[in-house]
């Protein structure tokens, strides 16, 4: 099996970047969220956008003025303008959390036409989520990368992927002589493989430089992130020792036709340029009680996902039997994600 | 009021005369602003992605100039100290412009920092009351703070002078004195929780340093004051306001003390790193000597050394360090020097290895350079107009004409 990543494109010309297909902007095709967030960056529709808002506040001007093209325009554009302004995630009451999605998806159905489903979904009581990861069965097939990068809407353009896949020579486990960026046939002769990504630290040091609180750890335990309050600085990206974090250096960008439409607010609802993002464990799944996608997809059964507080759990069994080790412990972050052999 | 309306008036007819080398001057620092700005501009349509920033190097160009920037803000303490406190009168000439020259390199550090952000728009969100400032926890949170509570000090305080002075009255010590007491320990403060920030991070051994802090003080006493001496030298030639030998030869010596301090701290980072190889040397080992077929910092870092050595050279000589003209010089190179080994010599090996030991290289794109020298145009440019207002102030000049005027 094969697995290509593109390389990010170095140099800076703006035609490049702007059209990563060599298309004209014309006859692109519309795209999930990128068109949208290129229009709001435009200043004049930008202002267009600002004016709206403010027609749309009135009732009187509705009927007897068309500045703005149609109803739907001006609907999109107050539903901006309150977004724009809308508090952090975290802090937001049931109401307020409920508003929000609510104006996404409406959002979403007047740029697209579609419909999508955000969960605003709270962590389940008495659960803890956590991940074991069985060394011996991993043969470097990356599915669970394909499955991740599809279930959670992640730019095709700059193929962003929230999990990597270690390939290493047998007879050591030194990550520096590995490679996590390889293009050949998978299981090479002589190699084993491990995948890291976001381990959910239970003291994330990403959590703590964040400031404006924009990353916080969930009552299950999956440190998640408010994309709407993000500014963008990167700072938990140093912060991480694990490289467990994204960062959308370009407007994300995912056919239509590809865009997974049951989404989470704190997991795979569509992104925006210059704010993280990593794995959430699947949060649109697992508060579901279903698997992550890697977990699902893997074809050899390498990866095991689930409630640590429940003692019956297949995770609790692998603790309890297998010795169980995690990475970089001597940093004292309390990954809930561990590692193991046959 | 009267007296304010007078003086930005007065002010504003000061910055647009002056001699056709000024208004050269500033002609060429408003096209890199502008030529940055259009570069900002693409960054802003396309995002980030136009920068050499990767996921794997995360922080480039931008944060290794606000990083050094910060130490250049540090340093206007060396000048404040001395005159209120100490009553030093021969540092008192140069304090004005010690406090302009960090009023610049906090607009400079504050637009870096800025311009490296994903989400400038919702740049807000740190703003506590109707944002969320995550205070005490992040120390980006408390860099925040101090950046802005230090470029509150350094504008009132210099205003406050300016002002009376203007009226050609005498500034009341009880007003400013506090202030400036306060500022001294601010100024330190910056740098150490400018160096906190990077040094807080176990996820990355280049800077998890209890070195880092005071490296970054006795880096920054050395590069601030040896702008100061370069500005001071230019201020002297081309304006009448008179600065004394005295004066340069005294803020020499705190480049010169600060310079030998600052190598004996590279000495004893390069012997923890060389002396006893381990896997957390590798960023130091990349730096110097490239690991593989990368070595991009390679030809950076030794000519930060070699420039680093014969400056500290020229100025620990005394007979080499009184002759004016080697001294600009040793402070030129001492500023490039440690412009490289604090900038990019610092933010970028932090990066490489990555986490998990990855050897991906950076290299700032036209852009990030075009938005880095615009930047640093803007610097130039406050500090120009801060010193055009300032200096006929002082030396008496610019008066206020009220009340004989009277319109």
């Amino acid at each position: 099996m094969f697995f290509r990543r593109k390389k990010k494109n170095q140099d800076a010309c703006p035609s490049v970047a702007d059209n990563p297909k060599g298309a004209g902007c014309s006859c692109r095709q519309q795209d999930g969220y990128e068109q949208v967030i290129n229009k709001s960056l435009d200043r004049r529709s930008a202002l267009k956008g600002l004016t709206a808002g403010l027609l749309a506040g009135s009732s009187l001007l509705n009927t007897s003025c068309s500045i703005t093209s149609n109803e739907d325009e001006k609907e999109l554009a107050a539903l901006k303008w309150e977004e724009y302004f809308k508090g952090n995630y975290k802090l937001m009451t049931d109401e307020e959390k409920r508003a929000t999605v609510e104006r996404l998806e409406r959002m979403y159905a007047l740029r697209n036409g579609g419909k999508i489903n955000i969960s605003d979904k709270g962590p389940v009581k008495d659960v803890l989520y956590g991940y074991a990861f069985n060394i011996s069965k991993c043969r470097g097939y990356m599915d669970c990368i394909n499955a991740c990068v599809k279930e959670n809407n992640q730019d095709r353009d700059s193929q962003m992927q929230y999990i990597r896949i270690h390939e290493f020579k047998k007879g050591q486990m030194n990550f520096e002589m590995a490679d996590d960026n390889f293009y050949h046939e998978v299981p090479a002769e002589g190699h084993f493989y491990l995948g890291t990504q976001c381990f959910h630290c239970d003291n994330p040091p990403c959590v703590n430089v964040c400031p404006v609180e924009a990353t916080w750890k969930e009552k299950d335990g999956i440190v998640v992130i408010d994309y709407d309050w993000c500014i963008g600085c990167r700072y938990c990206q140093a912060a991480c020792p694990y490289d467990g974090r994204r960062f959308n250096w370009s407007a994300p960008h995912v056919p239509e036709n590809e865009i997974n439409k049951d989404q989470h607010y704190l997991g795979n609802r569509l992104r925006k340029k210059g704010v993280m993002e990593k794995c959430t464990f699947c949060i649109q799944r697992s508060r579901n009680g279903q698997n992550p996608a890697c977990v699902e997809a893997c074809p050899t059964g390498a990866r095991i996902f689930g409630n640590l507080l429940d003692p019956n759990s297949t995770i609790r069994w692998v603790l309890a039997n297998k010795k169980v080790f995690r990475l970089k412990e001597d940093l004292g972050t309390e990954p809930k994600f561990w590692y193991f052999m046959d | 009021m009267k007296v304010a309306i007078s003086l930005i008036y007065d002010g504003f007819k000061e910055v647009t005369k002056g001699t056709t080398a000024y208004h050269i001057w500033m002609a060429v620092l408003t096209l890199l602003m502008l030529f940055g700005a259009y570069a900002y501009y693409q960054q802003i349509v396309h995002g980030l992605a136009v920068t050499g920033m990767t996921d794997r190097v995360s922080w480039g160009l931008y944060i290794s100039n606000f990083t050094f920037l910060v130490g250049v803000a540090a340093a206007a303490v060396m000048l404040v100290l001395p005159t209120y406190i100490l009553k030093d009168i021969d540092f008192s000439q140069a304090v004005l412009i010690g406090e302009g020259m960090a009023v610049s390199a906090l607009v400079m550090c504050l637009a870096f920092v800025t311009v490296d952000m994903g989400g400038p728009a919702r740049l807000w969100h740190i703003i506590p009351v109707i944002g969320v400032l995550n205070w005490p926890n992040s120390m980006l949170a408390w860099d925040v703070i101090v950046l802005n509570g230090y470029l509150f000090f350094n504008l009132t305080i210099p205003f406050y002078l300016l002002y009376y002075h203007y009226q050609g009255r005498k500034p009341r010590e009880a007003v400013y004195l506090p202030g400036v007491l306060i500022s001294v320990f601010w100024a330190v403060g910056i740098h150490l929780v400018t160096a906190f920030l990077y040094a807080g991070l176990p996820a990355r051994p280049f800077w998890n340093s209890a070195l880092l802090g005071p490296r970054f003080l006795a880096s920054a006493f050395a590069a601030g004051p040896a702008l100061i001496i370069l500005a001071l030298a230019v201020i002297r030639k081309y304006t009448p306001y008179s600065i004394a030998d005295k004066t340069i030869d005294k803020i020499a010596m705190v480049v010169t003390v600060a310079a030998q301090i600052n190598l004996i701290m590279l000495g004893s980072e390069l012997f923890k790193e060389f002396y006893s190889v381990t896997h957390h040397s590798n960023s130091a080992i990349y730096m110097f000597f490239g690991i593989g077929n990368k070595n991009a910092l390679v030809p950076w870092i030794w000519t930060s050394i070699g420039l680093n050595l014969l400056a500290t050279v020229i100025l620990t000589i005394n007979r080499l360090r009184r002759k004016h003209n080697l001294l600009y010089l040793a402070c030129a190179l001492l500023f490039v020097a440690i412009w490289i080994d604090k900038g990019m010599g610092l933010i970028i090996p932090g990066f490489i290895p990555g986490p998990w030991g990855n050897i991906v290289e950076y290299f700032p794109t036209w852009v990030e350079i075009a938005v880095t020298i615009g930047i640093w145009a803007l610097g130039a440019f406050v500090f120009t107009l801060l010193v055009k207002i300032a200096v006929p102030i002082e030396i008496g000049k610019l008066r206020y004409r009220g009340n004989q005027s009277a319109g």
